[in-house]
């Protein structure tokens, strides 16, 4: 039996929304922030891709290997780091939930100046290793270490841009719908971005050293 | 780090000269006089009529997915002409090549036709691109700007801001290909392009630059696009439209948008590796260096499958509405429809490999992906049959729009059944890299068009308050289908004789008369163009008399759109309607609530037009021009721009503004006004039935009350 088929009391019927109040802001902005961190994801994980197909022993021509010049001690401090700024922030949006100005912004603080040392690192990590002749021109297996994880560290470097404006945002306007909202992306990105890492530092780092 | 390009560079034209402007090419040049002179008529004429205000007012910074969904479709029209002349080009060149010899006419340098090869590489590398990325995806984004949201009853998209973006990005793109007719070169190395032919060693000019940011912009806007549909589909549906009630076209917008969204990214990170290794010097694709040629192949078509299924499935979505509306039945089997549609999306992930079968990848992996192919014909066949089944004992009306919808199932036929073929590797290595395979994928592609032409002849009055006319839509139909059988016959036939595929110079003189078949083809498609040209000016000329007097334009139509006003006002719906069946509006047909109209009014939210996606747009296409011809400081330059914009609107934020309900109701007087009389007696009795009902009620209530007749007991039956 459908619906249709039943013999519809033309007072009862419901035609108008009387009571919809429209959509929600802020759940659909951060659903369609899930969508994009999804085609982030892809974007990862093609490169990961990329990544895997290039770093067979012959990808890598006569130049190093990744167990050549990768100090995963190092790039620990960095794992270590972006954690924290992760934790940091997540301190921030706990304080949003009590609606404390002045404890969302210290969380984003904290959470920039420990994304600074993530990025601080990997510039001081690259730069070390084109001194030594580790450069992305040396053989395919290098031009995909440094796409890896220099696209991730490209997204590091968009976040703080973005922290940065949030810190602005919530300074001038406080609280609003956007702000918030906002607020609630930038955790899904930068939480993101510190899942994609850890992939990174397994399978590049910790992988590559091994090997 | 920076690769040394061959020739001259300066740090503020970069690669620009003025040797890259082909003034003296024969073609290019008058056809460079004729844009900039039309171009100069264009801005007097708008000057002239003082449209500029409007102009700016209601198109250039409108959030409206209506409009923005009526430029897409322009951009989209327009391409498709560019890559028609593309087409005329190449089949021209074809028919004057043919044969052993020199033809004696050495024009431009050619020796064999009239363009040289390096030319004519240039030519069938922009069709491809132009007709899959910049026509078919437009043309489709469009409809499904316009359409989705009327269909779930919301009042914009999600993110009406970002919709705009995406118009404006993919623009961008559009310009980008297009200047570099004028400017420099294009990409000779096919649409998809081969490693590692686009390697600078082997492409040292401009061409390959222009196809990679053209792909990645349109790339990016795309896949804006695709978060958009999703958030509004899943955020915005209107109370009452549930799951189960969403109209087929919203369905299948919502499966290719998945599949846009995953899978543009793949074709990004491609692109950007191209280009890594073009700017910077790595080895990802290069011969040597540990570089991998097929890492390229793979990642390209691992975007490139679920990307023809992207734009097949809302061409399919539009078939399911509009055989429908003029069989007067429901979909036969809306439910295996929806999840036909999302199986398709779903195999057409685990399928790229058949696209390079001949790269030998051993027994197994072919098998599997043979067999996956093949099983993409389960859910397509399932669709297909379930058209048949609406078609069958329907009371049907052969409108224009039903005749491109019915062109479009025979096409697919022949592009499904010829795609099973390809899928069988030990026939695609015969027939591998042949003409055979570009006469499937124009089958499949051009099925696309045909529910294009079919979903614009059928939404047309929906937005424009009157109906294109059918007997010129029907003279076009015809003129296009004589066109596509006398291309696309002997280009089978031809792939079957052996032919490879864009080749300059097709040597073989026994493919002669095939090629002058073609060649007359191509011409009647001319004369198809010329009909759609003359369609749009009698409808315009005649609006009058065809203008549409109810919200049902077509008196049979079924889905949520047709609820409201024709033409549709800018809010959409006055009041948000409550959904009570799939189906709705023949719900409300048959149960005689069409003509009741909401008694009271609420204030409404509606966001405001902005110009920045505008200039964002603008400063993408600075951006590509800029890495294209390596000039670095307008590329960063117009990046810093772009980013501080960005934030600059995000600074300010949009409130919108409030239309409060008085102004609601009188809006909506107006509106229905406008619209003349909407009483019921204008509805066809029993034209169509609501959603479930079965075939023999056709029959039953064609004699209960004759097609005009007021319906006096509105219940049903
Ligand atoms: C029943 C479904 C389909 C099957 C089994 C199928 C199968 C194939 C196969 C095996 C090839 C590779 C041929 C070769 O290069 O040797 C191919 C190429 C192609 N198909 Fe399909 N296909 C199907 C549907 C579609 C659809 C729906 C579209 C587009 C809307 C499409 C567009 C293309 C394109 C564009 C190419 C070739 C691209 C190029 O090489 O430039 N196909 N198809
Ligand atoms: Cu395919």
């Amino acid at each position: 039996m459908h619906a249709q088929d039943k013999v519809v009391d033309p007072n009862e019927v419901v035609l108008w929304s009387d009571d919809y109040e429209g959509h929600d802001v802020i759940s659909t902005r951060t659903f369609g922030f899930w969508m994009y961190v999804l085609s982030d994801g892809m974007l990862f994980a093609t490169l990961f891709a990329a990544y895997g197909v290039l770093s067979y022993s012959h990808s890598y021509y006569t130049g190093p290997t990744p167990a050549q010049f990768v100090a995963p001690w190092y790039t620990f401090i960095q794992t270590m780091a972006l954690f924290l700024s992760v934790l940091a922030y997540g301190f921030a949006m706990t304080a949003l939930k009590s609606g404390s100005k002045a404890g969302v912004v210290n969380g984003i603080i904290a959470s920039m100046l420990l994304g600074g040392v993530f990025l601080g690192l990997n510039v001081h990590d690259v730069l070390r290793m084109i001194s030594i002749g580790v450069t992305p021109e040396t053989s395919g297996g290098l031009s995909a270490f440094y796409a890896l994880t220099q696209v991730h560290a490209a997204h590091i470097f968009v976040g703080l841009i973005w922290m940065l404006v949030m810190l602005y945002q919530i300074m001038r306007q406080g609280f609003t719908e956007d702000t918030v909202g906002r607020l609630i992306s930038l955790r899904m990105f930068w939480q993101f971005q510190a899942v994609m890492w850890v992939f990174i530092y397994i399978f590049v780092y910790l992988w590559g050293y091994m090997s | 780090m920076l690769v040394n390009v061959p020739g001259p560079w300066s740090p503020l034209l970069g690669r620009l000269a003025l040797s890259e402007i082909p003034y003296t090419n024969p073609i290019l040049a008058p056809l460079f006089i004729v844009i900039v002179l039309a171009g100069i008529a264009l801005i007097a004429g708008v000057t002239y009529y003082g449209k500029w205000g409007y102009l700016w007012k209601e198109w250039f910074t409108t959030v409206d997915h209506k409009k923005l969904g009526i430029m897409y479709i322009i951009l989209g029209l327009i391409m498709l002409f560019r890559g028609f002349i593309d087409g005329l080009m190449m089949r021209t060149q074809q028919a004057l090549g043919d044969g052993p010899g020199d033809n004696g006419m050495k024009l431009m340098g050619a020796i064999h036709g009239y363009l040289a090869p390096f030319h004519f590489g240039q030519i069938y590398s922009a069709h491809g691109l132009i007709m899959i990325l910049l026509a078919a995806t437009p043309l489709l984004v469009g409809l499904m700007n316009i359409i989705v949201p009327l269909q779930i009853g919301a009042r914009d998209m999600a993110y009406p801001y970002l919709n705009a973006l995406g118009l404006w990005i993919t623009t961008a793109a559009v310009f980008l290909i297009m200047i570099s007719l004028f400017v420099g070169d294009f990409s000779h190395n096919g649409w998809f392009g081969y490693a590692p032919i686009f390697e600078m060693a082997y492409s040292p000019g401009v061409g390959v630059d222009y196809w990679i940011w053209t792909l990645e912009l349109v790339a990016l806007g795309t896949t804006l696009g695709s978060i958009n549909f999703l958030a509004t589909v899943v955020k915005m549906r209107a109370p009452g439209m549930t799951w189960g009630r969403l109209p087929v076209f919203t369905w299948t917008a919502v499966s290719a948008n998945i599949i846009a969204l995953t899978s543009f990214p793949c074709l990004q990170v491609a692109l950007a590796l191209v280009g890594a290794d073009r700017y910077l010097g790595t080895h990802f694709f290069t011969a040597g260096f540990g570089g991998n040629l097929m890492l390229y192949t793979n990642l390209f078509w691992l975007w490139g499958h679920p990307e023809v299924y992207f734009v097949i499935l809302p061409a399919f979505g539009m078939l399911s509405e509009v055989i429908p509306a003029f069989s007067e039945k429901p979909i036969f089997g809306y439910i295996t429809m929806v999840l036909a549609s999302f199986a398709i999306a779903g195999v057409s992930w685990i399928v790229w490999l058949h696209h390079f079968f001949t790269m030998g990848m051993g027994p197994y992996v072919s098998t599997e992906f043979s067999i996956a192919t093949m099983l993409v014909g389960i859910p397509t066949g399932v669709k297909v049959f379930n058209w048949a089944f609406t078609l069958y004992r329907g009371r049907l009306t052969f409108s224009a729009a039903m005749l491109w919808s019915i062109g479009a199932l025979f096409l697919l036929l022949i592009g499904g059944l010829t795609g099973m073929m390809l899928a069988i590797p030990a026939i695609n290595y015969m027939v591998h890299n042949s003409v055979f395979v570009v006469a499937h994928f124009h089958m499949m592609l051009l099925c696309i068009v045909y529910a294009v032409f079919s979903a614009i002849i059928f939404w047309f009055p929906k937005i424009y308050g009157f109906k294109l006319n059918e007997v010129w839509g029907k003279i076009m139909f015809w003129l296009f289908s004589a066109g596509t059988f006398l291309v696309f016959f002997p280009m089978f036939m031809l792939g079957f004789m052996g032919e490879t595929r864009r080749l300059d110079w097709p040597f073989n003189p026994q493919w002669g008369a095939w090629f002058d078949v073609q060649e007359i083809g191509i011409f009647v498609y001319v004369l198809s163009v010329l009909a759609f040209l003359w369609m749009l000016y009698v409808s315009i000329r005649d609006r009058h008399a065809n203008r549409v007097h109810t919200a049902d334009a077509w008196g049979t139509s079924r889905s949520l759109e047709w609820l409201t006003d024709t033409p549709v006002p800018f809010y959409n719906f006055a009041m948000v309607p409550h959904i009570n069946a799939l189906d709705e509006v023949a719900w409300r047909r048959e149960h005689g609530f069409m003509d009741k109209k909401p008694d009271h009014f609420k204030a409404i939210h509606m966001p405001n037009n902005t110009p920045i996606a505008l200039y964002i747009g603008a400063l993408t296409f600075l951006v590509g021009f800029g890495l294209t011809w390596r000039v670095w400081w307008l590329t960063l330059a117009s990046l810093i721009l772009a980013v501080i914009l960005m934030i600059y609107r995000s600074n300010k934020g949009d409130p919108g503004y409030i239309i409060p309900a008085e102004k609601m109701e009188e809006m909506d007087r107006e509106s229905k006004a406008r619209m003349l009389s909407d009483d019921s007696h204008q509805v066809p009795h029993g034209g169509g039935f609501s959603g479930g009902t079965v075939t023999a009620y056709a029959a039953l209530d064609r004699d209960a009350s004759g097609p005009l007749t007021p319906p006096s007991d509105s219940r049903h039956l």
